[in-house]
């Protein structure tokens, strides 16, 4: 009974907790301006079923997508388990669903083999991280926290496996010794290697099989605590964001609204904008983005498939897609952090453009959209990129000498170079 | 344009130049050639000579969206006010913008790449390959402009293209959506690049020149700038042409 209320009252609590976080998270994200992302609803949710489900952008490295879909299907159907032991904790049963019978001895069974590939597959991906050293697990915006919450994610995943298998190895000697409480239910292909390294005295054996038990559940309920502080929030999140995903072809930049009721009126002055929407071009802050944009940033597991293929980044540049979308994410972090410690209005004095993405960043850019391309669910740093120019060349024309050249040529020329309109017909002359 | 609007005519399809097309040397042969295609198989077509000015695609990557618009409803003026309907355009840069940028903007038309226009020719039995240049066997790689590929979704017309030829199509290790950017986009290519350790076309031509190619096929007047350049860096400008998918085409066909 102790252990019973002990259960639902730690669940609660983990759930409770998670739920603020949550929320917390979802107002950050509303913090960010408006766009509708609500049309075309069966394309959405093909693109979901698709990407987010259907992995179908993992594909492109056949390694880590194979290794990737035992972790996501060991995720899904290991749930299962969970819902089987959030009910016997709270009713003090033990394998409530043993009236399934062979299907549960089949359940079961898979559960076990699933915990093993996801046991290791993790440690392939720690040995990748810490001993191969791929590069694309390197890089400035992976040193210290982000290194270290790869690892604890990885690490702890093996541990919850660990207890899962013990568990369970503990728990069928139980039944062999035919101990009242553990029922013969379960097929165990993998703990059954486990079950000769288990000590005999069935004092010890309940003592191990319960802790494992506590140990699997309370890991679950914390890790689902730690997900707001992780990347590893993308388990949840990318789902949204691929519903949410731009539908339009990637080389379509959105036109400013703002900008045509401007160019409009200056094109005939009788035109009378609809409305005016004050504020200003371009992003400076996180605020300044949209709702997806910031979605996007929690959304990101920092994988760097986006920075591997940068051309920018391939050839020695600042620019890291990754980085601007981590950079996003822990702006929006602090200035949510600001809402809860000093009120809505408070400002800190600082920006996502110059305190954490720096011009020399946002000029190296190509806009190939190879990052948006290679991202597994969809993120776009891209426009983002294109956000903060837009503020540096609108807001403060702040530009590079030769864009700044650039510009006044196709204002002057209606050519980005310095030949006269009167010339444009020439090439029509044969050389 | 101006020309046969005075005579009462409509043009089957206008041919949108380009900056590019229009005033630099090399890019103006690759005009000349899609000019040359388009007589060839008797498509009546116009240009806007004059009239013509940038689409807005620079300044728009750039972030200057005023000027974008500025130049994208001036030429939508000048459009709409020729009642164009179908486009082809020399430069997938100009193709991106017009497409996907001016229908937003009150510019709806139908918008092709060159490529496209080649590969619908050869689909429709216009245009083959005789009668000019034997690129029979030659070993052709084909560089996918990002406007043109991961932009807008078009790997296969081009390739369509050079198919005809009989030659040997080669790809680079990065190509199609994988394919790797040759460092003129996002205004890069009125710019001098960002501090690194390699320029962007550089680390390109290296991928290229794996494939031992005799040709680097291009669609993109700014790909052929930065391809080129990196060919003549490599000192590898008799061994290797870079030429853009119409020149091919026309060569092939004695045009």
């Amino acid at each position: 009974m102790v252990a019973q209320i002990l259960f639902l009252v730690l669940t609660l609590a983990a759930i409770a907790l998670f739920t603020i976080n949550l929320r917390k998270i979802i107002r950050n994200i509303r913090l960010g301006k408006a766009v509708n992302r609500n049309d075309q609803p069966a394309k959405r949710w093909i693109t979901m079923l698709r990407v987010a489900f259907g992995q179908s952008k993992m594909v492109v490295r056949p390694i880590p997508a194979f290794l990737h879909f035992f972790v996501y299907i060991g995720f899904v159907i290991i749930n299962i388990e969970v819902l089987e032991i959030m009910i016997d904790g709270i009713f003090g049963t033990h394998r409530i669903f043993n009236g399934l019978g062979g299907l549960y001895n089949f359940l079961i069974a898979s559960f076990e083999i699933l915990a093993l590939t996801v046991w290791v597959s993790c440690a392939i991906f720690l040995i990748r991280r810490n001993v191969l050293k791929l590069k694309r697990f390197s890089g400035v915006e992976m040193k210290s926290w982000p290194k270290s919450d790869a690892n604890y994610i990885l690490i702890t995943e093996i541990l919850l496996m660990s207890a899962f298998l013990l568990m369970n190895a503990a728990d069928a000697k139980l039944q062999s010794l035919g101990v009242g409480h553990y029922v013969q239910a379960g097929a165990f292909p993998v703990s059954q290697y486990l079950i000769n390294l288990l000590p005999s005295t069935e004092s010890a054996l309940v003592i191990i099989e319960r802790s494992c038990w506590w140990f699997h559940i309370i890991g679950i309920l914390a890790f689902l605590n730690y997900l707001p502080y992780s990347k590893h929030f993308h388990i949840l999140f990318a789902f949204p964001n691929t519903y949410f995903s731009n539908l339009e072809p990637k080389g379509e930049f959105t036109n400013m609204a703002s900008v045509t009721n401007e160019v409009k009126a200056m094109l005939d002055p009788s035109f009378v904008p609809a409305e005016s929407e004050p504020g200003k071009f371009g992003a400076k802050d996180v605020t300044d983005l949209t709702w997806v944009n910031l979605m996007n940033a929690y959304t990101c597991t920092e994988c760097g498939r986006c920075t591997s293929v940068c051309p920018a980044n391939i050839t020695g540049k600042l620019l890291s897609p990754r980085k601007i979308m981590m950079d996003t994410r822990d702006r929006i972090t602090e200035v949510g952090q600001n809402i809860d410690k000093h009120g809505a209005e408070h400002q800190d004095g600082k920006s996502l453009l110059d305190d954490y993405i720096s011009r020399e960043e946002i000029w190296a850019c190509t806009s190939c959209n190879a990052c948006t391309e290679a991202c597994p669910v969809n993120i776009d740093p891209l426009q983002i990129i294109v956000e903060l120019r837009r503020y540096a060349v609108m807001e403060e024309s702040q530009a590079p000498a030769s864009i700044n050249a650039m510009m006044g040529n196709i204002e002057n020329n209606q050519a980005p170079w310095k030949y006269s309109p009167a010339d444009r017909f020439n090439w029509a002359q044969e050389s | 344009m101006a020309e046969l609007m005075a005579a009462g005519e409509e043009p089957e399809i206008l041919f949108w130049v380009g900056c590019a097309g229009s005033y630099d040397e090399r890019a103006q042969k690759i005009t000349r050639d899609i000019c040359k295609i388009l007589h060839h198989v008797g498509i009546k077509y116009a240009v806007l000579g004059t009239e013509e000015s940038c689409t807005g695609d620079p300044a728009k990557r750039a972030g200057n969206e005023f000027l974008f618009q500025m130049q994208a409803m001036t030429n939508i003026e000048v459009l709409n006010a020729y009642n164009i309907k179908k486009i082809v355009t020399g430069c997938p840069h100009c193709f991106n913008t017009i497409k996907n940028e001016y229908p937003g903007l009150g510019g709806t038309y139908e918008v092709i790449h060159h490529t496209q226009l080649i590969q619908d020719l050869i689909n429709e039995g216009k245009l083959k390959a005789e009668g000019g240049e034997s690129f029979k066997g030659k070993k052709i790689t084909y560089h996918d402009p990002c406007y043109l590929g991961r932009a807008n979704g078009i790997y296969e017309a081009p390739r369509k293209a050079l198919e005809v030829l009989d030659a040997q199509l080669v790809e680079m290790k990065r190509c199609k959506s994988n394919g790797l950017c040759c460092g003129a986009g996002g205004a890069q290519m009125f710019k001098e690049p960002e501090k690194g350790n390699k320029d962007i076309n550089v680390e390109r031509i290296d991928e290229a020149l794996q494939t031992n190619p005799q040709v680097i096929a291009a669609g993109c007047p700014f790909c052929m700038t930065m391809l080129s350049d990196g060919v003549k860096l490599k000192d590898k400008e008799q061994e290797v042409k870079v030429l853009d998918i119409a020149e091919i085409t026309a060569r092939a066909n004695g045009l």
